[in-house]
């Protein structure tokens, strides 16, 4: 009982105290004004959130032990048929998906899916692999400014631009690759985050070469022939005159979300393939225990380095999408939170899961659009999410199915 | 070159590296007693730099003026709340998932650090803040055909920074808590069957470690005077970079990469490119980790099975 109620009238207490100057004493120049309610409520929640912590508990203890939490791997559910008409249903919805939002959501929706990418390719870093990696968006960079560079200086397109940047950013994660090998967790984490910032800030002091802050400006993709003017160039038809329709703005958005919604099946498809071949499994294996893996003889050069280009393979792509759909890039997209958040989104889905990682991607970029009111909070929810997460539920909201193979019975 | 130049840019990084040093204290310590890098040990650093402005409002408030008072009051405080911080990130992000898997506990405290970052900005808005000017004045040595100039505040950097280096070592080597601090170190099993309650050292760690980032905070704050709630992050990183220069786990080490670290920095600025010197830092620090991974006084990790 004292426990219970004890413990957090002190947390309370020490809330009260942490918060007191910073949330309670706002600066305003050299003097400072006194704002009593932030405090206060903060340790009220403590208090509250305490308190209904202990109960919980005490009220597991009092049922005889835990929850029958299941342990280890969920079979793959066994409804083959109704799987796939959800998933043919799923994938219509998709395609309808763009007729039916305005231009303002298409953006969205496009943003959502290049966040679907980018978690796709840091999942196979960090969930799979298991290497912290917190510069991805180093190859995000990387795809994006390859495609603006190479248009700016070698009049690149995107169809061009696309395989390329892809190929780039595989080949940057190789080069970051190589010496971290041998490295683990945090100093892998550093490191990778040491890259990302050496590319941020390079491309944002190399102004001769990439215009610094003032950024590139970056071409819409078109197809061949055609293009999402009003008016085509000499030689070119305009799109809407070819299918005969009325010019819209939104039919390069639209177009723009098609191809993008094809890679990252493409991409999908890609990578659960990966994850059941030899490839994917010696990645988990890994993840699981290096030495072991190591004397089993798996080459943990190959397959590290793999996943690093894997992974920055598919970071290239979404950057390469990204410039596309912006028409402009600058550095400031590529900053450290940018990582962070790619990282919260797979911690978020569930480290490995794949279809949890989409799940998580598309609520977290859709999410603070519809609470707009609330932008302020966003990274913050962000945080808690991040830590709430790791501490009660380490594996994901949705966990990683994996397929178990039981012994036969009797 | 001129000599006077060489010497003063020699000083600015000389105390630019006692502060680099005071808090890469924090990530030496935590990564020693439990192997991991406390990531939000930046924002622990940023929140003192808030907590300095906000102390130092209060008493002026209360018309409190005489300098050694402001400054041993606005010392203490920022101390204290800024280890109870440092408290409350070990309670929140490392001491649930103790035993875990070692992602775990990063993605926590990364977590923990935007959740710092933006706690500050909320509640203290996005623009940049400022402490008065205390103490002004300044040495002026000559040197050559120049001066050598240390203004006051510099000085007291250099005087605190060795003071709390001392004290801090007097801890480790010479009181209970501190043996306690470096059994749990070398053995945190075998040290708890001894009868360490090890838990309860590593929070100390931790507050060990935040407190001399807000040694740290505070002197930084009395020197440039302006900060925001982006600040720890860089510093962090740096400060990182300066403990795995040192050889992280090693208290002299800590203290000698950061000292480096200013002072190849403040020669880069000085002579190379203003533009590139976080890159300089950032390339110092991969370069580090990959061809001496122990530092310059660690000892080497040797991964059992």
């Amino acid at each position: 009982m004292r426990r219970l109620l004890l413990h957090p009238l002190v947390t309370a207490i020490l809330v009260l105290i942490l918060t007191a100057p910073i949330a309670g004493l706002v600066l305003d120049g050299y003097t400072f004004n006194l704002h009593w309610q932030p405090p206060l409520g903060l340790a009220l929640t403590a208090l509250i959130l305490h308190l209904v912590i202990n109960l919980v508990r005490a009220w597991r203890s009092a049922q005889g032990g835990a929850w029958s939490v299941t342990h280890g791997p969920i079979p793959v559910p066994s409804h083959p048929a109704l799987l796939r008409t959800f998933r043919i249903l799923l994938l219509l919805s998709c395609l309808v998906l763009p007729f039916l939002l305005n231009k303002y959501w298409l953006t969205v929706a496009i943003l959502a899916l290049i966040y679907v990418l980018l978690a796709l390719g840091l999942n196979i870093v960090v969930g799979l692999a298991g290497m912290l990696d917190l510069g991805f968006v180093a190859f995000y960079a990387v795809g994006a400014y390859g495609y603006a560079l190479g248009h700016e200086y070698l009049g690149l397109g995107f169809w061009s631009a696309l395989p390329l940047g892809a190929f780039l950013a595989a080949g940057f994660g190789v080069v970051l690759g190589f010496p971290v090998l041998r490295m683990h967790g945090d100093y892998l984490a550093i490191v990778t985050l040491g890259f990302g910032e050496i590319i941020r800030l390079v491309l944002n002091n190399w102004t001769e070469f990439t215009g610094g802050p003032n950024g590139v400006r970056v071409a819409f993709p078109s197809l061949p022939g055609l293009e999402f003017s009003r008016k085509a160039k000499e030689g070119n038809i305009a799109f809407h005159e070819w299918l005969g329709i009325d010019y819209s703005a939104n039919h390069r958005i639209m177009f723009m979300y098609l191809i993008l919604f094809l890679v990252v099946l493409l991409i999908m498809f890609l990578v659960t393939r990966l994850k059941k071949m030899p490839l994917g499994r010696s990645w988990e294996a890994l993840r699981e225990d290096e030495i072991a893996c190591r004397s089993l003889g798996i080459n943990h050069v190959t397959v590290k380095l793999s996943a690093f280009a894997m992974g920055a393979m598919i970071g290239g792509i979404g950057g390469v999408f990204f410039a596309a759909s912006q028409g402009f890039v600058n550095p400031t997209s590529f900053t450290f939170f940018e990582s962070a958040l790619i990282l919260a989104i797979v911690v978020l889905g569930g480290l490995g899961s794949i279809p949890g990682v989409i799940i998580a991607a598309i609520v977290l970029t859709v999410l603070p659009e519809l609470l707009r009111d609330f932008s302020d909070y966003r990274i913050l929810v962000f945080g808690l999410a991040m830590v709430g997460m790791m501490i009660w539920r380490p594996r994901g909201l949705v966990r990683a199915r994996r397929p178990v193979f039981q012994g036969r019975q009797g | 070159m001129e000599p006077s130049i060489l010497a003063q840019q020699a000083v600015n990084g000389l105390i630019l590296g006692a502060t680099y040093g005071l808090i890469a204290i924090g990530y030496t310590m935590v990564y020693g007693i439990i192997g991991m890098i406390n990531f939000a040990h930046g924002e622990i650093y940023m929140v003192s730099a808030y907590l300095t402005a906000i102390f130092l409002a209060v008493l002026h408030f209360f018309g409190i003026t005489s300098i050694p008072v402001v400054l041993i009051v606005v010392l203490v405080a920022t101390l204290c709340i800024t280890a109870l911080h440092g408290w409350f990130v070990e309670r929140i992000a490392y001491r649930p998932l103790r035993d875990s898997n070692r992602l775990a506990p990063l993605i926590t405290a990364i977590g923990l650090s935007l959740i710092l970052q933006n706690y500050v900005r909320l509640s203290q808005g996005a623009r940049s803040q400022g402490v008065p000017t205390l103490l002004t004045g300044s040495f002026v040595i000559p040197a050559g055909s120049g001066v050598i100039q240390i203004t006051h505040v510099q000085a007291l950097i250099i005087v605190v920074a060795i003071a709390s280096m001392a004290v801090l070592t007097f801890i480790m080597h010479r009181t209970s808590l501190g043996r306690a601090c470096r059994a749990t170190e070398q053995d945190r099993v075998m040290a708890s069957l001894l009868g360490i309650n090890t838990d309860y050292i590593i929070s100390v760690v931790f507050v060990i470690g935040a407190a001399m980032a807000a040694i740290a905070g505070v002197l930084v704050s009395l020197n440039y005077g302006s900060f925001d709630f982006h600040i720890g992050f860089i510093t962090g990183i740096k400060a990182f970079t300066a403990a795995v220069l040192g050889g992280i786990g090693s208290l002299p080490g800590a203290m000698l990469g950061g000292l480096i670290l200013g002072l190849s920095e403040s020669f880069f600025s000085g002579f190379v490119n203003t533009d590139y010197k976080d890159v300089f830092a950032f390339a110092l620090l991969v370069l580090v980790l990959i061809f001496r991974p122990s530092g310059l006084l660690g000892q080497p990790l040797v991964t059992k099975v």
